[in-house]
């Protein structure tokens, strides 16, 4: 306990010396975050200087081990930092696909090889990642893909096509599945990594309806795979044709991560902000909040005690998916509300008052919430299925 | 503090939830007394075995004969009390009204607490008068009179009331009706002269009291805590009052919600288990993630009183709202998903149904503790 205050107070001093003032706003659009990359620029000097400070004292991964670019905290510091961080509204340093959901999956499955090679470059944000998961057959019944990978040897011949793409125009590599034994539903799958400017790879950007395009189309003609990268370094992540393990254990994690169960920054009521951003509440709109704060918080202790008992080992594997469901569904609901206290401010689309209709298209990006990632009925269905065991699986 | 039970806590979860299960069950208990029409709503024994397994005086400090425990593990036995259905005095005795007694004087203490702790007291405590939680309003009197107080107004919805040996009561020694200040705690012996009982049956087969307080004369160490002072202890004793009821609500939540899933896997129609009906499985599965998140509430709240930060009042009333929205689905859905045979009185879905409501309204409801949750941040 004295050593954790210890740590707590050096981590104040070191976010007071190294975070600008700049980095502890809240994001408010996709400028304000950096993803990394090989053509990654900075939008300004504060998001540079914050990025490598953190990068260099291991903390764009705090609780990866040293040698694999992260700070090797435990998880009560980890948690300390978490805390502190929210404290000043810090910005997280650096988004990735690569630190939510390739990461834990090389950190539990990958050889000694790759973890040293892939999560160095995932913690210094060198390679950017995209997730090469759905197919247009193939998006709640993920299983069933069809992208097919034939194997030559030292190399695959990959074959097939991917949607839903998030960022696959800006990406440096995937993390693909591809079907690798037709005759074999499950274990016919390998959990592949590969650079996104391999001949035969092409992306098409898809227009949302935010307005904005974050994801794509993604096309393999012919895209050649090598089968290793070095010694100790195979293309697939697991065994070939049991890369649906993996598959299954990243989504934990990217449902953990879209649930939003990280704690501390949303815990605070949205119901005290909204009167001061629209003065008087009209009573109903008022009891909508006070209702909705009640969940919001009462879902932050949820989130608490979910990370407290993964840390132990505690949860119930499928909890994730129930923490999934119920903090997107929360998420879209304070969005609604947001725009409802907005009025008709929040419908301008291209105002400078509302930065280009932030919050319009905020609201609109989380309806993607309870979709992205496994829906809410397919969550739903898991947690009935593995929770409550109830029959018909 | 992580959010979940330490070594010691589960063990005392194990402890509390084999007991209840056996001595507090629902047949044994609930009906058995309901069916006999019993004038308590509950029984003396189980009572007695309650404190020879140490839980009358769970909150008490050990200085004072108790076991010096805390909210989480009074919210343990709450939540076996819940999952049963077990009728007891436990929460307005050893929760609420132990609360207002750590204030008292030593005399106070000496004289109440050695019975409560032996399970031969019962406790209660006055606060509501009218059919809703308010307890910012008190308007009954209370006037000096001798070198002691004079009690005049009436209570409602008093649990436990007519049986108790002593209940704390809230009364007015200054200032208007609505005054934050001016209010002072009483310790209201039972043979006390002009205090009446109006005693009524509830819905869930609990026994509550519409006190009338008639020209009551209390001596001065009946006072617990401050002359005109009271608030501060009364909103202690409305904090461990909301959360422990939050805590037995979570157990008729998770005794309702487990009865309805074995349901599901036990009736067949269409000629296939219930349970298979996918229009089924999702509700059960949005019921079960309102359920643990109002858990996760009631937990953290306890522990915030515990700790006695400055976040507890709050998370308090977050929690028995959010347990409030949670077990009343879990009771709807329960009967619900039972069909017709929920609705008998022979099987105990509806049992749940019923004392769900009773602690609805016990300590305030959702809207009360909603617009709470709104006026504590500001709106
Ligand atoms: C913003 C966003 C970003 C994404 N990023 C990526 C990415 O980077 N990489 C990637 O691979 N994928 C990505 N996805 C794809 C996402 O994983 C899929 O959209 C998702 O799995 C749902 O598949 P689908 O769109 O084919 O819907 P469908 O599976 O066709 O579902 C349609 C509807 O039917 C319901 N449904 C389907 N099956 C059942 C069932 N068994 N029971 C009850 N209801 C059912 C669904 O809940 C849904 O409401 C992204 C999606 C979004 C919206
Ligand atoms: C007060 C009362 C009076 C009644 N009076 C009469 C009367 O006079 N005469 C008479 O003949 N009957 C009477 N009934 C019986 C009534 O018609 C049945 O209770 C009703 O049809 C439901 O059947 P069940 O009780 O067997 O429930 P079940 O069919 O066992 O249903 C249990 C649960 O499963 C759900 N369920 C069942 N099948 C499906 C499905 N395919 N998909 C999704 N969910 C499903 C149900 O909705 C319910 O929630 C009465 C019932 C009540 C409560």
């Amino acid at each position: 306990m004295a050593d954790l205050e210890a740590f707590r107070a050096e981590t104040r001093a070191w976010l007071e010396a190294n975070c600008p003032p700049e980095m502890r706003q809240p994001v408010q659009d996709e400028s304000d975050v950096y993803w990394g990359g090989r053509r990654a620029t900075f939008k300004n000097d504060a998001q540079k200087a914050w990025f490598e400070a953190c990068r260099d004292k291991g903390y764009t991964v705090p609780a990866w081990p040293k040698e694999y670019g992260g700070a090797g905290l435990s998880p009560a510091e980890a948690k300390v930092l978490r805390e502190e961080m929210a404290r000043i509204s810090a910005r997280p340093p650096l988004s990735s696909f690569g630190i939510w959901m390739l990461g834990p999956a090389l950190l539990h499955f990958g050889t000694e090889g790759q973890k040293k090679h892939f999560l160095n470059q995932i913690a210094r944000g060198e390679i950017r990642w995209c997730q090469g998961y759905s197919e247009p057959g193939s998006g709640s019944d993920l299983v069933s893909l069809q992208t097919f990978g034939e194997d030559k040897g030292d190399h695959w011949i990959v074959n097939g096509q991917k949607i839903w793409t998030s960022y696959a125009d800006k990406a440096d590599w995937i993390f693909c599945l591809v079907r690798t034994d037709k005759a074999n539903k499950y274990q016919g799958i390998t959990f592949m990594l590969y650079d996104m400017e391999t001949p035969g790879v092409t992306t098409k950007p898809i227009l949302l309806i935010s307005g904005n395009s974050p994801f794509c189309e993604t096309f393999f003609d012919d895209v050649k795979v090598p089968k290793s990268y070095g010694e100790d370094i195979p293309a697939q992540v697991g065994e070939v044709n049991r890369g649906w393990d993996v598959a299954k254990y990243l989504l934990g994690h990217e449902r953990e991560m879209i649930s939003g169960a990280d704690g501390g920054a949303r815990t605070s009521a949205i119901g005290a902000a909204m009167k001061r951003s629209a003065g008087e509440l009209d009573p109903l709109l008022r009891a909508e909040l006070a209702m909705f704060d009640v969940d919001a918080l009462a879902y932050a202790c949820m989130g608490e005690k979910f990370l407290d008992e993964i840390k132990v080992g505690k949860a119930h594997p499928a909890q994730p998916n129930m923490m999934k469901y119920a903090g997107t569904e929360l998420n879209k609901r304070r969005h609604e509300l947001f725009m409802a206290a907005g009025g008709s401010t929040a419908l301008e689309w291209d105002s400078e008052e509302t930065r280009g209709g932030a919050r319009a298209r905020e609201w609109l990006r989380t309806k993607a919430n309870s979709i992205e990632g496994g829906t809410s009925e397919v969550m739903l269905g898991v947690v009935a299925k593995r929770i409550l065991e109830l029959p018909g699986a | 503090m992580p959010l979940y039970h330490t070594e010691d806590q589960a063990m005392l979860a194990e402890t509390a939830a084999q007991f209840m299960g056996e001595e507090g069950a629902i047949g044994k208990q609930l009906r058995h007394w309901r069916d006999r029409g019993c004038k308590d709503g509950f029984g003396h024994d189980l009572w007695k075995q309650m404190a020879e397994m140490g839980f009358t005086g769970l909150l008490v400090p050990e200085a004072d004969g108790g076991l010096g425990m805390g909210h989480v593990e009074a919210g343990i036995v709450l939540e076996e009390i819940g999952r049963n259905l077990t009728p007891s005095p436990f929460l307005t005795s050893s929760v609420m009204a132990a609360s207002a007694l750590a204030h008292a004087s030593a005399e106070g203490k000496g004289r109440w607490l050695p019975g409560l702790i032996a399970g031969d007291s019962v406790f209660a405590v006055a606060i509501d008068e009218g059919a809703k939680h308010r307890p910012e309003r008190i308007a009954t009197r209370a006037e000096k009179s001798g070198n002691g107080f004079r009690l005049t107004g009436k209570k409602d919805f008093v649990v436990h009331g007519a049986s108790a040996d002593m209940i704390v009561v809230a009364a007015r020694t200054a200032g208007a009706d609505d005054d934050e200040d001016g209010v002072t705690l009483f310790a209201v012996p039972k043979d006390a002269a002009g205090l009446g009982h109006n005693s009524v049956r509830l819905v869930d087969s609990s026994m509550a009291s519409h006190v009338t307080l008639d020209g009551v004369e209390l001596d001065g160490d009946a006072v617990i805590g401050e002359v005109d002072g009271g608030r501060t202890v009364l909103n202690k004793v409305l904090d461990a009052g909301r959360v422990g009821a939050a805590a037995e609500g979570i157990g008729v939540a998770r005794g309702s919600m487990d009865m309805t899933v074995d349901y599901l896997k036990q009736r067949k129609q269409f000629g296939k288990l219930i349970g298979e009906f996918q229009a089924l499985q999702h509700r059960a599965a949005h019921l079960y993630s309102e359920v643990e998140i109002a858990r996760a509430a009631t937990i953290k709240a306890q522990q915030l009183l515990d700790a006695g930060s400055e976040q507890a009042s709050l998370m308090a009333s977050v929690a028995k709202a959010k347990v409030g929205k949670a077990a009343g689905l879990a009771v709807k859905e329960g009967v619900q998903m039972h069909g017709g045979i929920g609705m008998t009185d022979e099987y105990d879905i509806g049992l749940y149904m019923k004392r769900d409501r009773a602690l609805a309204e016990f300590m305030g409801d959702v809207y009360y503790h909603a617009d709470r949750v709104a006026r504590l941040s500001g709106y």
